[in-house]
C-alpha cells in the first residue's frame, strides 16, 4: 500500500504537469469574479482548443478516433494536475467529451463520427443533454417527447415535447436527444436517439429560476422540430441502449477535491459561544464536525481504493455510487449545521460576511446534489442490487405498451 | 498509487477467516457462554500456532515483525467471527505497551511469551464510571496502590500493564497477594471484565509517560479493523436472512425499506474500511498522520458497527431476539467496542485536536 505513482504514472504526471505549467495559466478564470455565461463558455472553448493542440483532449478516447487512448488512471492523474488551476471547465465542454463522444463513437455512422468527433475534441462544437423531462427523471424511460416521420417523404423526423434540466442548453451548439418513436411497445423499446442542432427552428430554451437564485439549468421546448434522419444515432428503437452508453460514461471522480469540513472548522472558530470562547469549543458541535470530517476522510480514501481498482483494470461499478451517496447528504448536513452554529446571523448575515453567504448557497445547492446524477434512492437501489446482490424492484411497467401505462 | 492490501495481506486474511470458520462457529460461542468460559483457549492456541498473535511483534522478540496492516486483516477476521480471544488486551494493547515503553529486560521477558500465546497480558486503564483513561493508581518504590475497573480479560491474564499516576505505565504480575481480581458482570458475554484492586502490589515501572497517545492511536486503528470485520459480518448475515425470508409473497430482501437500510450500512462499512486502511498505512509509514488517521478510523468504525449490529437484529425480526439466532453476539460486542478505548466524544476531540487551530479549549 502506498500513495506514490508507479514509474509510468509518475512520468505521465510529470509530462502533464510540465505542459499545464506552460499552457494553463493564461486560461485561468479570475477568482471571486462572476463573469457572464457567454464569456465562461467562450473561455471553455478556448481551453478545449488548447488541450487539443497540446494532444490532451479526449484522454481516454480511442486513438483511432482522434483521442489520446490513455488509461483511466492517467485521466485521473491529468484531472488532478489540471484541478490545480482554476480553469473554465464545466458542462458546456464535459457533456461533449464525457457523453456525446462515447455515444457517437459507439452508435454513430462513419459520417457522424467524421462530422462530430474532431470538432468536439477541439471545442468547435459544444453539447447539451436533452434527456430528463418534467415527468421522467430517475425513470428516464418514461419520457414523452415524441418523434414521428414527416409526411412529406423526406424521411425527416418531427419532434414535439419538453426537456428539462438541460445544463447550458442556451449556449451550446448541439444536443443529444432521446425521444419516443413508438408508444405501442414497452417503454424502453420505443425510444430513438438523435443529435440535434440547437439552432433548429422550434427549439426554445428558457432558463429555470432555481431556488439558489442561479439559472444554470434550462427547460427546452421542442415544437415541430425537424431533424433529418441522418442525425439519428443507432437504429429506431435503440434509444435506450444509446442512453445507457451515455450514462455509463460517468467518470470516476478525480480525487483532487478540497476539504469541505476544514472551512467549517474555521467558521465555527470565528463564531463566539457567549462564554468567552468559540463554537468550536462546543462539545455537540465538535462531535458533529468530527463525525463529518471522519466521513470525508473515508470518502477520500475510498476514492483512492476505487482508483486503485481502475488502475488494475477492474471496474468499480456501483461501488462508485457510494461516494456520491455519502458526499451529498453529508454536504447538506454539515452546511445546515454551520448555519445553525452561527446563530441568527446564519440566516441574516451582516453586509460583508461572504462566508455565511457561501454556506447558505452550499446548503441550498446540496439539495440538487442529492437528486442529480443518480438520486439517493436510485443509488441505494443500485448498491443493494449490484453490490449486495439483493433483488431488483417489482416492475409494474414490464412488458406493458407505453401507451397503456398510467400517468 | 496503490491503495489496496498486498496479495500477502489478503492471503493472511483468508487464512485467518478459514481458521475461524473451522474453530469459532456461532454454536461454539453459545457453548462458551453457557459454560461460563473465560475465553476460547483452543482458538487462542491455534492463533498462536499460525503466528497470528506475534504478527506485529518484532522478530527479535519472537514475532513475525509484520506491520499494522497485517495485524489489521487478522483483527478484521476476528471481528467478523466475534471471536472470544483476548487479542486486543494481550497483543494490541499490552504487548505494544511493552514494546513502546518497556525496558529491554521487560521486552525480553514478556514479548516472546505473549507472541507464543503462552502468557496473556491486559492493559488496565479505566477506573470506574467516567472518562476511560484514568490515572488514580499510584506506583511508588515498586509498590502499586489503587484500583482499575473494568479491565478486560484480567481473569486469564498473567500480567497487566497499568496506566498509573502521571501517565506512567506499571507492569504488574497479577498472581500475587497484593492483587485482588473481582469478576464483574460483562455486557459482552464473550469478553469478561474484572475489577483489580492493588494493595502494595509488586510492580515494575516502565517508561510510559508520553506513550499513551501513540499506544491508543495504534489500538484505535486495530479496533477499527475489528469493527469493520464485525459490521461486514452483520451486513451479510442480514442480507442472507432477508434473501431467504419470504414475506407477502416475495423475499424480504426485495423491499426498499430493507435494501436502502442495508445499502446505508454497506456505505458506512466501506468508508470505515477505507479509514482503517489509511490508519494502518499511517501507523506503518507516516507517524505524523497517525493521530488524525486513527481518530477518523475509530469514529467511522464505531459508526458502521453500530448501524450494522442494530439493523442486523432488526432485519431478523423476532428471531433476532432469541439466543438461538446469532445477532446478539454482535449486538453486545458492538457496545463493548464502542466504549473501550474511549467513545465517540473522546475521539471526536482527538480528531479535531489533530487539525491545525482546532484544539479543544478545555482539554
Amino acid at each position: 500500500m502506498d500513495f506514490n505513482d508507479s514509474p509510468e504514472e509518475a512520468a505521465f504526471r510529470a509530462e502533464a504537469r510540465a505542459w499545464l505549467a506552460e499552457h494553463a495559466p493564461p486560461h485561468e478564470l479570475p477568482t471571486g469574479v462572476k463573469m457572464p455565461d457567454t464569456e465562461e463558455a467562450d473561455r471553455g472553448r478556448a481551453w478545449m482548443r488548447a488541450l487539443y493542440a497540446g494532444g490532451w483532449s479526449g484522454l481516454t478516447f480511442p486513438k483511432a478516433l482522434g483521442g489520446c487512448g490513455a488509461s483511466g488512471i492517467e485521466a485521473v492523474i491529468f484531472a488532478e494536475e489540471e484541478g490545480k488551476y482554476h480553469l473554465p471547465k464545466g458542462p458546456f465542454t464535459s457533456i461533449g467529451t464525457g457523453m456525446a463522444l462515447p455515444v457517437i463513437a459507439k452508435h454513430g455512422t462513419d459520417e457522424q463520427k467524421a462530422r462530430f468527433i474532431e470538432a468536439t475534441l477541439k471545442g468547435d462544437i459544444t453539447w447539451c443533454q436533452l434527456f430528463s423531462e418534467p415527468a421522467a427523471g430517475s425513470d428516464l424511460a418514461g419520457l414523452r417527447t415524441k418523434a414521428v416521420r414527416a409526411d412529406d417523404g423526406s424521411g425527416d423526423w418531427i419532434v414535439n415535447g419538453q426537456k428539462v434540466w438541460s445544463s447550458w442548453a442556451h449556449l451550446t451548439d448541439w444536443g443529444i436527444l432521446v425521444v419516443r418513436t413508438d408508444p405501442t411497445v414497452p417503454k424502453h423499446k420505443g425510444l430513438t436517439f438523435f443529435v440535434v442542432d440547437m439552432k433548429t427552428p422550434g427549439i426554445e430554451t428558457r432558463p429555470i429560476r432555481q431556488i439558489s437564485g442561479a439559472s444554470e439549468f434550462n427547460e427546452t421546448f421542442l415544437t415541430d422540430v425537424r431533424i433529418p434522419d441522418a442525425n439519428r444515432l443507432g437504429a429506431e428503437g435503440e434509444g435506450w441502449a444509446c442512453c445507457m452508453t451515455v450514462l455509463m460514461g460517468e467518470r470516476l471522480g478525480s480525487g483532487a477535491h478540497r476539504s469541505g469540513i476544514e472551512p467549517l472548522l474555521d467558521y465555527a472558530a470565528a463564531t463566539p459561544d457567549g462564554h468567552g470562547g468559540t463554537m468550536l469549543d462546543d462539545r455537540a458541535i465538535r462531535q458533529q464536525l468530527a463525525e463529518a470530517l471522519a466521513e470525508e476522510q473515508g470518502e477520500r480514501f475510498f476514492q483512492a481504493r476505487l482508483r486503485t481498482m481502475v488502475s488494475k483494470g477492474e471496474n468499480p461499478g456501483a461501488l462508485a455510487g457510494m461516494v456520491k451517496l455519502a458526499y451529498a447528504s453529508r454536504y447538506q448536513k454539515t452546511n445546515g449545521l454551520a448555519l445553525e452554529l452561527r446563530g441568527l446571523s446564519g440566516i441574516a448575515p451582516e453586509a460583508g460576511d461572504t462566508t455565511t453567504g457561501d454556506v447558505q448557497y452550499d446548503y441550498i445547492y446540496s439539495t440538487v446534489m442529492r437528486i442529480a446524477g443518480g438520486a439517493d434512492e436510485v443509488l441505494r437501489n443500485q448498491i443493494a442490487e449490484r453490490v449486495l446482490g439483493m433483488p431488483g424492484e417489482v416492475r409494474m411497467d414490464k412488458d406493458v405498451p407505453f401507451e397503456a401505462l398510467k400517468g | 498509487m496503490n491503495f489496496d492490501l498486498s496479495d500477502e495481506q489478503k492471503m493472511l486474511g483468508e487464512q485467518a477467516r478459514a481458521l475461524l470458520s473451522d474453530l469459532s462457529s456461532f454454536d461454539r460461542l453459545r457453548t462458551l457462554i453457557d459454560s461460563g468460559a473465560e475465553w476460547d483457549e483452543p482458538l487462542w492456541r491455534a492463533l498462536a500456532e499460525m503466528g497470528f498473535l506475534g504478527a506485529a511483534i518484532p522478530e527479535e522478540h519472537g514475532g513475525l515483525g509484520l506491520g499494522a496492516l497485517d495485524l489489521g486483516v487478522i483483527m478484521e477476521a476476528l471481528g467478523g467471527a466475534n471471536a472470544a480471544v483476548p487479542i486486543m488486551s494481550s497483543i494490541v494493547l499490552a504487548a505494544e505497551a511493552i514494546r513502546l515503553a518497556g525496558s529491554e529486560a521487560q521486552k525480553a521477558a514478556w514479548l516472546p511469551r505473549l507472541a507464543s500465546g503462552e502468557a496473556v497480558a491486559t492493559f488496565a486503564y479505566a477506573e470506574g464510571p467516567g472518562p476511560v483513561f484514568a490515572t488514580g493508581a499510584n506506583l511508588e518504590s515498586g509498590k502499586l496502590n489503587g484500583s482499575k475497573a473494568p479491565v478486560a480479560d484480567a481473569g486469564i491474564a498473567d500480567i497487566a500493564v497499568v496506566l498509573a499516576a502521571g501517565g506512567a505505565f506499571a507492569l504488574v504480575e497479577l498472581d500475587q497477594p497484593g492483587v485482588i481480581r473481582t469478576k464483574l458482570d460483562s455486557f459482552d458475554q464473550l469478553r469478561p471484565h474484572y475489577r483489580l484492586d492493588f494493595a502494595d502490589a509488586a510492580a515494575e515501572p516502565m517508561s510510559g509517560v508520553g506513550k499513551l497517545d501513540r499506544l491508543i492511536d495504534q489500538a484505535a486503528v486495530q479496533a477499527a479493523f475489528e469493527a469493520v470485520g464485525a459490521a461486514d459480518a452483520c451486513l451479510h448475515m442480514a442480507r442472507d436472512y432477508a434473501m431467504e425470508r419470504q414475506m407477502f409473497g416475495r423475499p424480504l430482501a426485495s423491499y426498499q425499506a430493507i435494501k436502502h437500510k442495508l445499502a446505508d450500512v454497506a456505505v458506512a462499512t466501506e468508508l470505515a474500511r477505507s479509514n482503517a486502511y489509511y490508519g494502518g498505512w499511517a501507523a506503518e509509514s507516516s507517524p505524523d498522520d497517525l493521530p488524525a488517521a486513527a481518530a477518523a478510523a475509530r469514529l467511522s468504525g464505531i459508526k458502521c458497527f453500530e448501524m450494522a449490529a442494530r439493523e442486523n437484529l432488526q432485519v431478523h425480526g423476532g428471531i433476532g431476539y432469541t439466543f438461538e439466532a446469532n445477532c446478539h453476539f454482535y449486538y453486545r460486542r458492538e457496545r463493548m467496542l464502542a466504549v473501550h478505548l474511549g467513545g465517540r466524544g473522546y475521539w471526536a476531540d482527538r480528531l479535531l485536536n489533530a487539525q491545525p487551530g482546532s484544539q479543544a479549549k478545555a482539554a
